[in-house]
């Protein structure tokens, strides 16, 4: 395979778990715990690499999973004593054990191989270096070996649990009157998250982990309630995120996973710009044409039954519009034979008694608004 | 230590004001549940210095303070356009934020290393922080926008106060809401970009929360609360910036950090009022006092059952059947009952003296008129009172109690047909309660 080629792998492997698990963090509303896990694993990583002497990833992934599920222990535990809100237990406690981190390799410098800037976005362009060996033969990069893993657990869990995960986070109440443990599922999802959070670390970094956790899903729930299809999207925008972010970095000779999360902020951006469904753009029209529908209907609500034609200034004055959007209203209805111009003004036409009989004047088919 | 050099001065100085500032701006975000935003804020604003460096190509400070300071209010406005207008809730918003332009920064950050503009080296240090590079000319900037930061607190405190508690009474009085949470927000990132340098872009965050979130167990003033915060905060940059600079391979960001999480643990624990020793204390307090109540009851009732008469003793085996005791239980709670004279302990067992029968009546009484208060009142049925008034004996006061007999005419017998004690003490139906 040609080093690229396993970046490439490697880093589709990281964005398709880590958009999979994030999903669910991102329905919940937990997406800030993920930020907090994904931070406060650094000190269990270095004790495990402190213990082992080496980088082997099983002792890494046990070390630093138990502290990512320490974490959420910690931030309930907190919020629970009812002296701290949620959010400010997640702000005081993964900084806490982030610091025992850094200190720990500060004063380990000598025995821990971590770069501390690697620890924020990850060295991913030298996953294709980093063999990893059995029985003393190599059996290819161990990034790949670790994040293929990972991303396995991670569909493995998710198909096995699908209808608990689905219920729990619709409705968590009637989980638990069926005889689910939300909390039991809970944790289960939170352990997920720290082991692929941990596989993530080395490869793209603290921080990036949280754009490859968070940004894909919240850009696939803007396109579709189903929560297939939101899976589907996710890991899309995920891998879609890793190969053109891997293209990015090569033209501009620039971190890697940096521009995977730059990318997929632009997946981002343009999904929350131009979604037919949930986008800025379509709410906006959605918006211009109700708008448009009720002057119509306001107007010719007036005309009906009045054999009088009205002038143009009457009407304005009627509604207190401007001369200009009287205009426009009613050449908008004249088009559709709704009205009539007449030497002394507007008049309505029988298609247009017929069309407010009919109880409405346009078709005020349109989505219903989101919210 | 105190023999600190010309550096570790300039440090202890930056870290002392970083502080001071932060404590007193987070306590605003604290208590307006925006603990997190000045972490996206200071992800935020890597961009804005990478750019800043990016432009001038210098490392001077006020460009780079100005890139960070735009780059976090743009990502503010992100967050908010992103609430305003999608589905998506708060927390996913500061994810996406924080994440994303942080990914830029990085971006612009290993782009720009690799440019042969040299000069460039040190930008990194904007993640983790690195204090001991702080120059006089930095720490002047700081003290300068920390400055202008504390005074606007302190002119516009009652607005802030409004905001922070109830923006829609604020609205209400006419107070322009929208612009003084956006004033707010210029001031978090003024000090998130005052932090960049110290602490670094990850643990700004803490210096903001941590101190608010210790000085909130201490206070129920918002006025309190922004100055011990800033206290803390001060202390926490001070000791911190002093501990690494007494011992080798400490960075200064993480230790100022963990000095305030100590703080906030010593406060959780040992504040008075919220402090969870204290309510453990109190909690321990009332069980024994519970325990206690419930052997003279059990006393009270054991004698009632042999036809009115307490003078016998009971012995020590029957009365630690009563509950299950064990003999060290039971020792546990007789023995304070027994020093206060309230019964007597001897070797043929326990015997209530007038005192303890007197509160042991007290507590029957209470017992049996909550019983026929929720027959009676409430209705419900009789096999179902007993627990509930297992647990009001202990809780009604003399007054209640009062009404409650009142209430219910001067009852002389519960649901169960069992007496209600008046005998020696208790409300006097004569004397009444009205």
């Amino acid at each position: 395979m040609s080093p690229s080629l396993i970046v490439i792998l490697v880093a589709s492997c990281v964005a398709a778990a880590c958009a999979l698990i994030g999903s669910f963090l991102v329905l919940r509303q937990m997406a800030l715990l993920g930020d907090a896990i994904s931070h406060a694993v650094l000190p269990g990583i270095v004790l495990a690499f402190l213990f082992t002497g080496e980088r082997a990833p099983l002792p890494m992934i046990l070390g630093a999973g138990s502290l990512g599920v320490l974490t959420v222990f910690l931030v309930e535990a907190f919020h629970r004593t009812q002296r701290l809100k949620e959010d400010a237990s997640i702000g005081v406690v993964f900084p806490a054990l982030f610091s025992i981190g850094v200190v720990l390799i500060s004063r380990y410098a000598g025995q821990v191989d971590l770069d501390l800037d690697c620890v924020l976005y990850g060295e991913i362009a030298y996953a294709p270096l980093d063999l990893l060996y059995f029985q003393g033969n190599s059996i290819g990069p161990k990034a790949l070996w670790v994040n293929g893993v990972v991303l396995l657990a991670n569909i493995l869990f998710v198909i096995v649990l699908y209808k608990e995960l689905k219920l729990t986070t619709f409705d968590a109440g009637l989980a638990a009157a069926l005889g689910f443990s939300p909390i039991v599922l809970h944790y289960a999802l939170m352990s997920m998250v720290s082991i692929t959070v941990v596989g993530a670390f080395e490869s793209v970094g603290a921080i990036l982990v949280v754009a490859m956790l968070i940004v894909p899903p919240a850009t696939a729930y803007l396109l579709t309630d189903k929560l297939s299809t939101l899976l589907g999207l996710a890991v899309g925008f995920g891998v879609l995120s890793a190969v053109l972010g891997y293209w990015l970095a090569y033209l501009w000779d620039a971190s890697i996973a940096g521009a995977m999360a730059t990318v997929s902020g632009a997946l981002f951006t343009l999904v929350f710009l131009l979604s037919p469904s949930y986008g800025l753009l379509a709410r906006w029209l959605r918006q211009l044409h109700l708008g448009r529908n009720l002057s119509d209907q306001l107007l010719l609500l007036h005309l009906h039954g009045d054999d009088e034609p009205q002038s143009t200034d009457q009407l304005a004055r009627r509604f207190s519009w401007r001369a200009r959007r009287v205009e426009t209203v009613v050449d908008r209805l004249e088009q559709r034979e709704w009205i009539r111009r007449v030497a002394d003004g507007i008049v309505i036409t029988p298609s247009g008694e017929l069309a407010i009989e009919k109880g409405g004047v346009g078709p005020l088919r349109h989505r219903p608004a989101s919210q | 230590m105190f023999d600190l050099s010309f550096t570790a001065r300039t440090v202890l100085l930056g870290a002392t004001l970083l502080g001071i500032v932060g404590g007193a701006l987070g306590s605003f975000a604290l208590l307006r549940r925006q603990s997190l935003l000045g972490d996206a804020l200071a992800h935020a604003a890597l961009p804005g210095v990478c750019l800043g460096f990016y432009l001038t190509g210098s490392k001077n400070p006020l460009p780079l303070f100005l890139g960070a300071l735009i780059a976090g209010i743009v990502g503010a406005l992100c967050i908010l356009v992103i609430v305003r207008n999608s589905r998506l809730k708060q927390d996913t918003a500061i994810g996406i934020v924080l994440s994303v332009f942080f990914g830029a920064g990085i971006v612009l950050l290993t782009h720009i290393q690799k440019l042969p503009l040299g000069n460039q080296s040190g930008l990194d240090k904007f993640l983790f922080g690195q204090a001991a590079t702080l120059l006089p000319r930095d720490v002047m900037i700081m003290a300068i926008l920390g400055g202008v930061v504390l005074l606007l607190v302190l002119v516009f405190f009652k607005e802030l106060r409004v905001l922070t508690f109830d923006p829609e009474f604020g609205a209400s009085l006419g107070f322009p809401m929208r612009g003084l949470e956006v004033f707010l927000t210029v001031l978090l990132v003024t000090v998130v970009v005052v932090g960049l340098q110290t602490v670094g872009v990850v643990l700004i965050v803490a210096t903001l929360i941590t101190p608010a979130a210790a000085a909130r167990q201490w206070t129920d003033r918002l006025g309190i609360m922004v100055l011990l915060a800033a206290a803390i905060g001060g202390f926490s940059g001070a000791t911190g910036a002093l501990i690494s600079a007494g011992w080798a391979r400490l960075p200064t960001g993480p230790v100022i950090v963990l000095v305030a999480s100590a703080i906030l643990l010593v406060s959780l624990l040992f504040a008075p009022q919220r402090g969870m020793l204290w309510a453990s204390l109190r909690e321990r307090a009332l069980a024994a006092r519970i325990r206690r109540e419930n052997l003279l009851k059990d006393l009270y009732r054991w004698g009632e059952n042999a036809g009115g008469t307490w003078s016998e003793p009971v012995t020590t085996a029957l009365v630690m059947g009563f509950r299950g005791h064990t003999r060290q239980q039971l020792t546990r709670v007789a023995r304070r009952l027994d020093r206060k004279g309230l019964l007597s302990w001897t070797d043929d067992g326990i015997t209530l003296r007038q005192e303890g029968l007197e509160q042991a009546e007290r507590i029957v009484r209470r017992h049996r008129l909550w019983e026929l208060f929720l027959t009676r009142r409430l209705e419900l049925a009789e096999d179902h009172v007993h627990r509930d008034a297992e647990e009001m004996e202990h809780a009604l006061t003399e007054e209640t109690e009062a009404r409650l007999d009142a209430l219910l005419g001067y009852p002389t017998v519960d649901p169960h047909g069992r007496p209600i004690p008046r005998s020696i003490s208790g409300s006097d139906p004569q004397r009444g309660v009205a």
